[in-house]
């Protein structure tokens, strides 16, 4: 009884202190913020509510952005833009430059045309993947089914991991010795080396991510499924509709939208993939997995004579091509509310 | 075996039971496998001893090996499984091995040594999770530090993500004043442009500000997110402005309508960008990377992925830290599952 009360009081006092506390703060602001108030007048505070969040964007979003430029126009070795040199276009001569486009081997800088190709082939195959594979996993989950809240945290559970750790999950599992080795031995094959061999590196890569974030685009997906109106189903199984039917003449088509915005996202995040690859491959073997934003990092971080001038022209063209994917994602989307 | 079949059929109504059931529950059986299996797997490996984790081919459960303390032996021995010559089994203690033969005795009877080739005995194990591995990578990787980096970073920026977000989220949606739509559209407009393409000047600004390793340049710079700001706002414009002109009618000042009205009606947007931004701080790895080059001020993320790199073949450790920095993140998605899946679902960012 006594340890119950003194407990609860020591609570009621911690309460009444951290009130006190949080009162204290609150009426300093009040008192700041009101004076303030009478100084500028009532028209001047919305630009006090705007200003930190404009002071932190503009110092560190937008001001790095329109410095960007300075970097992919100059030269050199030097880190401060005051000390390096104008050179025009040089760093995008040098990027773009092959004899022969497909053959990365021909170009003045191989390596960035590497990413190009692993980045292409990745992005091809991973957004395919993606969007099969959250289609399905929606369509199923969409279906009268017990524990649905369950099932759907399952397949979501993995997007909230860091990409550190999704990649030494899955290097623990593929590594010599590791699960899948056994498997296979168990069943009387022999090991493969999938982290040694550039195509399985590659193929992995590709299964990763998509175990990775395929949760979030059912989640999407699902949404969609949810928002088409049940009556139709109803009208076409009156029709006599079978399974087949139904699905690609009604969920399909009233789909659209959500998938083309799932295809979209895909694509944008495709192109930017780092994290997970670098601590899964760190680019390797070789550079078979060494894909545009890792490029970008070791040309302006990574590698012994820091070429910023490089990195800064290869961003400035990937934003490019980012743009432009947005712009894509945007139509889509008022496409989307459009038809709804 | 009728009750499961009974459970299956129940979920047709009427029908028996249909074969696209029958598909829909394998499919969702192997996504748990597919999904949790991996997760699983390097949990259990995480118990493994060292000898253990790079044995080959794996065992699913963690073993250890049974040990005996035998009177006139400082340590204890590992027991084995021998089958003697006259065909009997027996569980022997090692006292030591010399090439293919290992020197047995009975604990029963130290006095006599048996010898015993290696392929003629298999140790004693039983099922064990031990926490060696835990307890050895912490010390030496200096988990401690790495551990309260994040959780500073991740705590001290979502409260400054919050109190800037919503006060800027604030200004845009409730004032008509200059300037309001040339704001709003520059911050929307740079949603199209990650950090991964402005990697080296944001470097320079970081430098030139004096905050190379330091944990305000990982809490700072992204505090001022446009996709916070945006989904604060779209929630914000549903307040009526009724309650803002009323409460000034009383003689209240613009920040007490803030901090005394705004946000309290904004708590449910206020919730989910709390969830949003405690998950993209705690796995951030890009920036962070970028800033901090002092492992003393490394975060969970980065310092887990130097360990990899410079202890290569320590699994043993590194799955026990992998274990260690997956763990806040599963038990907070536990507890708020439903909040976060719908929360993601009706905002459509992650």
């Amino acid at each position: 009884m006594t340890v119950q009360a003194s407990g609860k009081s020591i609570k009621d006092v911690f309460d009444q202190i951290s009130t006190a506390i949080l009162n204290f703060f609150v009426s300093i602001l009040d008192w700041i913020f009101g004076t303030l108030q009478r100084w500028i007048g009532i028209g001047g505070m919305p630009y006090v509510f705007v200003l930190p969040n404009l002071l932190i964007f503009g110092i560190f979003i937008l001001f790095p952005m329109l410095l960007n430029f300075v970097y992919a126009f100059t030269g050199g070795i030097d880190f401060f833009p005051d000390q390096r040199p104008f050179v025009g276009t040089a760093n995008f001569e040098q990027l773009l430059t092959c004899e022969s486009f497909l053959d990365p081997n021909t170009c003045r800088e191989d390596l960035f045309w590497r990413a190009i190709f692993n980045t292409a082939g990745y992005v091809v195959f991973q957004v395919a993947l993606m969007v099969v594979a959250s289609l399905v996993t929606a369509v199923v989950l969409n279906r009268k089914i017990k524990a649905r809240g369950f099932f759907r945290s399952v397949y979501f559970y993995p997007v909230l991991l860091s990409p550190i750790v999704v990649a030494l999950i899955w290097k623990w599992v593929l590594q010599e010795n590791g699960l899948f080795n056994g498997i296979l031995v168990a069943l009387g094959s022999d090991k493969i080396p999938f982290l040694v061999d550039a195509q399985w590196a590659r193929f992995w890569v590709v299964v990763i991510s998509v175990w990775a974030f395929m949760g979030f685009y059912t989640l999407i997906l699902l949404a969609g499924l949810q928002a088409i109106p049940a009556d139709l189903y109803e009208a076409a199984s009156i029709d006599g509709a079978n399974n087949w039917n139904t699905f690609f003449k009604i969920t399909l088509p009233l789909l659209m939208p959500s998938m083309v915005v799932v295809l979209v996202l895909s694509l944008i995040r495709a192109v930017q993939i780092f994290d997970v690859v670098f601590a899964f491959t760190g680019g390797g073997p070789g550079t078979a997995t060494l894909y545009l934003v890792q490029y970008i990092y070791s040309k302006g971080f990574a590698s012994p004579s820091r070429q910023f001038g490089l990195a800064a022209a290869a961003s400035l063209i990937m934003a490019g091509v980012l743009i432009v994917l947005t712009l894509v994602q945007q139509a889509a989307r008022g496409e989307e509310e459009g038809v709804r | 075996m009728s009750r499961i079949m009974e459970f299956f059929t129940r979920t047709r109504g009427t029908d028996k039971l249909h074969f696209t059931d029958m598909v829909t529950y394998i499919y969702l059986s192997l996504g748990v496998i597919v999904m949790f299996g991996p997760v699983l797997w390097l949990v259990l490996s995480s118990f493994k001893t060292s000898a253990e984790v790079v044995k080959f081919p794996p065992r699913l459960l963690p073993y250890r090996q049974e040990t005996v303390v035998v009177e006139g032996y400082e340590e204890a021995l590992p027991l084995y499984t021998v089958t003697l010559e006259d065909g009997t089994v027996a569980q022997l203690a090692q006292i030591r091995r010399i090439g293919l033969e290992r020197q047995l005795i009975d604990p029963a009877n130290p006095e006599e040594i048996i010898k015993a080739r290696l392929e003629e005995s298999e140790p004693v194990e039983s099922v064990s999770f031990n926490l060696d591995n835990f307890v050895e990578g912490v010390e030496s990787f200096n988990f401690a530090r790495y551990l309260r980096n994040s959780v500073v970073v991740t705590v001290f920026a979502t409260l400054l993500t919050l109190l800037v977000n919503s006060m800027a989220a604030f200004a845009l949606s409730k004032y008509q004043f200059r300037g309001r739509t040339a704001i709003f559209l520059v911050m929307i407009s740079t949603l199209m442009v990650p950090l991964s393409v402005v990697l080296v000047p944001v470097f320079l600004v970081i430098t030139k500000v004096g905050w190379n390793n330091n944990l305000l340049g990982v809490i700072v710079p992204g505090a001022a997110t446009p996709t916070g700001m945006f989904l604060l706002r779209q929630y914000m414009l549903t307040i009526p402005d009724e309650l803002l002109d009323a409460a000034r009618i009383d003689g209240a000042s613009e920040w007490r309508i803030y901090s005394q009205i705004i946000l309290p009606l904004s708590r449910p947007a206020l919730a989910v960008l709390t969830i949003f931004s405690v998950m993209w701080r705690w796995n951030d790895f890009l920036w962070p990377l970028i800033v901090l080059s002092r492992s003393e001020m490394f975060t969970l993320q980065v310092g887990l992925n130097s360990f990899q790199g410079e202890l290569n073949v320590q699994w043993h450790l590194i799955l026990a830290m992998t274990v260690l920095t997956l763990l806040p993140i599963t038990i907070v998605f536990g507890f708020l599952q439903k909040n976060i899946t719908t929360g993601i679902a009706t905002t459509g960012m992650k």
